[in-house]
């Protein structure tokens, strides 16, 4: 049988934890029509704001990054929220939801700071049968030069402010997305919990500039001579999103607080990364712009076989699983030692390791004479991990953890008792071992 | 009967020649390049002959700048753009990529410098040094060591007067490599590249022992540079080789290249398994030969072609035998009309006959069983000269002759395999050997 991968998000059910990000894949009924027909398991529309709508650029709104084989591996943008009026997308809105009832329809927001116009708009977004509601507190251009998007995000008392409007005029959840413009993500969090939020989103897309058009120098995308900074999102962004999601997801104020977790999300290994950090659903867009929205068959099979070979039936048998594995560097193991370890049948020897180790790191590669292979001198290694970055050739290094003797190194015996920082005798703050070091 | 006579037209070239040219398309560059792993102390670096700094030129590709690419090779290589068309890179660098035993195979470096070397002018060879010397340097053949010898000595300020025999320099790869290699002229593009600048008189039809003598060259210039190539065809030793249409390959091919009627068989035999062996079967079937046999009287093993040759070879229908050795030819009227050929076998590790000689009928033989050196042609020059076992000009390890301030390089020297890379590589060395002996001097 295969794993369940249906899932309730702040009572938001959907049949697979796949939702389209708001951005311009679920900008209008067409798009949103062709996501559900393909297998998405919820969207969150593309963020909605009074009349008179915004006005996007004419010219290139997206730039990008692309890595080898040119595969886009960071994606930029400068559009504005929906550039429709609300009421056709309220209009789209309804049309969709009844027509696809299973699946969740969440509406993201952004309006100015006046009672009055959630007081108008949010029971109308409410009517639509729409199952939620997301702020956009995030958006890093244009909108946040008016004083919205990230421009509030950044402010914690203004995320709470906002939120507590938002839940004072509607009963749907509300799930407030998250700009990670920020210095601690867990200030915006734990505002928008104090505002009474049913959950957190992150992240938005990073301020950015993600290339410069040397002969018109000017910042990409280049409209008419110049450019601005733009939201950076795609593969390139997912480590710095797992860490937010997981500095939420560990701090004991928000323990509980759900979170759907957004940024680079491209496979199912990204989605499971994300999950077990504590998202307990994925928001996708750069992959589904990148590809079409028939990647949530690769997200979905994919995630399906992994847990089917990790034995799980369902969602929560992961989430949040490696929360309780992510410390602070002070709680870290420091009795821990691991060396590099070459398999030599495996070596095509290129000398990347070696080069990499010798001028960068602590010259602890030296290559074999006669078979032109290198191995790694375990007296030199700080096990910093390098060489395995380095090499080509995949499982041909590996990190091996030292389970007894002595570190050839350090000339240490290695221990089962773990020492972290706190109690480190280098540590002028760690509590002195009794009997030792006074009144010398 | 008159074998028809082919002249490679323009048209030819196109239709038939281009097609087998090997060229990886600018779109597949960035992809291929990015293949590379830029090892460090690179194996392919050191199969190379001349010590092309491959992964970095590889690396310039995959950042979007080719000609910078081509700067790298030049820096190494002066004639990195004919290298990259006929070096058998399968047994050089390509072979010696890490790559090699890893999916998808070894870089496809030789196609990677050939898109690299496109871009190639003479601005990105390396800046000539601003000294002027008073010293005069005689280069002798401007083949590939002549061409790279010259052009490296002008770079290092001497004056070089470059003495070629034929009516156009290039040498072999002007006349001996196969067309299909060097499509668009690419040798005299090459050449004239080396030869820019005003240190490096090139003076055609000026041939050793006729219209130049060594020794006025030895008293004229401060240096003298042998790059002599070969001249001599070796031969069979078999009855009927000199009936009409038994040809050595080389020459063929010169007059071929030269745009000159050519002989063309319908049922054509190659006796030899190097290099040029290939080049002609492959040839002489574009030219319009119904049936082309190359026979060899070793295994494939032995064969001096590559395997990728050999294999180019089939594609263009040429049937490749091995174990047969050529008996003799058959004539009719002065005509060759058919060779015998003895079966052979290996029998710890030398041929031996097995079995009855096969009587093919024919009506062209070619020969490519290598070139000789020939000193008779020089008169009293080529006697001066003290040869090697191999009858070769004898050189020490700095490309030195016998003859005081006389070097030697190229294929009239037998210190490597008769390959441009290392006609290069030889010059190189020959080059810094006189730079030392030259500055002793003065």
């Amino acid at each position: 049988m295969k794993p369940d991968l249906s899932t309730e998000f702040v009572g938001i059910r959907s049949p697979n934890p796949f939702w389209l990000a708001s951005a311009p894949p679920t900008d209008r009924a067409v798009n949103v029509q062709r996501a559900f027909k393909a297998g998405w398991g919820g969207v969150v529309w593309k963020t909605l704001g009074i009349d008179p709508p915004v006005v996007n650029v004419n010219g290139p709104r997206y730039g990008f990054w692309q890595g080898d084989n040119r595969r886009v591996q960071g994606f930029s943008n400068i559009e504005l929220i929906s550039d429709r009026s609300i009421l056709s997308n309220l209009r789209e809105i309804a049309e969709i939801k009844a027509q696809w009832p299973d699946r969740a329809v969440v509406v993201s927001v952004m309006f100015p700071l006046e009672e009055s116009v959630w007081a108008e708009w949010l029971p109308r977004v409410e009517a639509t049968g729409a199952d939620g509601i997301e702020l956009n507190l995030g958006c890093p251009h244009g909108m946040s030069e008016r004083g919205m998007g990230s421009a509030m995000g950044q402010a914690p008392e203004l995320v709470e402010m906002v939120t507590r409007l938002a839940k004072a005029h509607t009963g749907l959840p509300v799930i407030v997305k998250l700009t990670p413009n920020v210095t601690d993500i867990t200030w915006g969090a734990v505002a928008a919990q104090a505002g009474g939020a049913d959950a957190v989103s992150l992240i938005n897309t990073i301020n950015s500039i993600v290339s410069v058009d040397l002969e018109r120098m000017a910042p990409m995308p280049t409209v008419d001579g110049k450019g601005t900074h733009g939201g950076y999102c795609g593969p390139a962004v997912k480590p710095i999103a797992l860490n937010m999601v997981a500095e939420i997801a560990r701090h004991p104020a928000l323990a509980g607080l759900p979170i759907s977790g957004i940024g680079g999300v491209g496979t199912w290994r990204d989605t499971a990364e994300f999950m077990a950090l504590g998202a307990s659903n994925v928001q996708v867009c750069t992959a589904a712009m990148l590809y079409g929205f028939r990647i949530i068959e690769d997200l979905v099979g994919g995630l399906q076989t992994w847990m089917t070979e990790q034995g799980h039936t369902r969602l929560e048998d992961f989430i949040g699983r490696a929360v309780p594995n992510v410390s602070d560097w002070s709680q870290l193991n420091l009795n821990f030692v691991t060396k590099a370890k070459i398999d030599v049948d495996r070596c095509i020897g290129c000398g990347r390791c070696y080069i990499a180790c010798e001028d960068t790191s602590h010259q602890a590669i030296g290559r074999v004479a006669d078979s032109g292979r290198y191995q790694v001198r375990a007296e030199d290694c700080v096990g910093c991990n390098l060489c395995v970055a380095v090499c080509p050739v995949s499982d041909c290094i590996s990190m091996a953890a030292m389970a007894g003797g002595v570190d050839p190194r350090t000339g240490v015996s290695i221990t089962a008792q773990p020492m972290n920082w706190t109690q480190h005798p280098n540590n002028p703050m760690a509590p002195c071992p009794s009997g030792e070091g006074q009144g010398d | 009967m008159s074998l028809s006579a082919v002249i490679l037209s323009p048209e030819l070239l196109e239709a038939r020649f281009r097609p087998l040219e090997e060229v990886l398309p600018a779109s597949e560059a960035p992809m291929e390049a990015e293949r590379c792993y830029y090892c460090h102390d690179a194996p392919c670096v050191t199969a190379c002959p001349t010590d092309i700094d491959i992964p970095g030129f590889i690396r310039a590709i995959a950042v979007g700048q080719p000609a910078r690419a081509a700067e790298r090779i030049l820096q190494a290589n002066p004639l990195g753009g004919s290298c990259a068309r006929v070096c058998p890179v399968e047994t050089l660098c390509e072979q010696s990529c890490v790559r090699q035993g890893e999916e998808g195979g070894p870089v496809r470096i030789g196609r990677l410098q050939r898109l690299s070397m496109a871009q190639a002018s003479p601005d990105l060879f390396p800046a000539a040094t601003a000294e002027v010397r008073a010293q005069k340097i005689a280069v002798v053949g401007a083949g590939p060591a002549g061409l790279a010898g010259a052009h490296l000595l002008a770079r290092e300020g001497f004056a070089v007067d470059l003495f070629e025999a034929q009516a156009r320099a290039g040498g072999l790869n002007e006349s001996g490599i196969a067309a299909y290699k060097m499509l668009d002229d690419a040798a005299q593009h090459e050449v004239a590249h080396l030869l820019t600048g005003d240190r490096i008189q090139l003076r055609c039809g000026m041939a050793l022992g006729r219209d130049i003598a060594l020794a006025q060259l030895r008293s004229d210039y401060d240096a003298v540079f042998l790059a002599l190539g070969l001249q001599g065809q070796h031969r069979l030793q078999i009855p009927g080789e000199d009936l009409a249409g038994v040809l050595p390959a080389v020459p063929f091919i010169a007059r071929m290249r030269r745009g000159e009627p050519v002989p063309v068989g319908q049922k054509v035999v190659v006796i030899g398994g190097g290099m040029t062996a290939i080049d002609i079967a492959v040839q002489i079937r574009l030219l319009g030969a119904e049936e082309v046999h190359l026979c060899y009287r070793r295994g494939p093993e032995a064969m001096g072609a590559s395997a990728r040759e050999q294999q180019l070879a089939r594609d263009q229908g040429v049937l490749i035998h091995h174990f047969r050795r050529p008996l003799r030819i058959e004539g009719e009227g002065g005509d060759c009309v058919a060779i015998w050929l003895q079966p052979t076998v290996l029998q710890d590790e030398c041929c031996v006959d097995q079995g009855q000689p096969l009587r093919w009928a024919v009506d062209q033989v070619f020969t490519a069983i290598g070139q000789r050196f020939n000193p008779e042609v020089w008169g009293e020059d080529g006697a001066s000269l003290q040869l090697d076992a191999h009858g070769k000009i004898a050189v020490d390890a700095d490309f030195r002759t016998s003859l005081p301030g006389v070097w030697a390089g190229g294929d009239c020297v037998g210190r490597s395999d008769d390959l441009t890379v290392h006609a290069v590589a030889d010059a190189k060395r020959a080059v810094l050997s006189m730079l030392g002996d030259l500055r002793h001097e003065t």
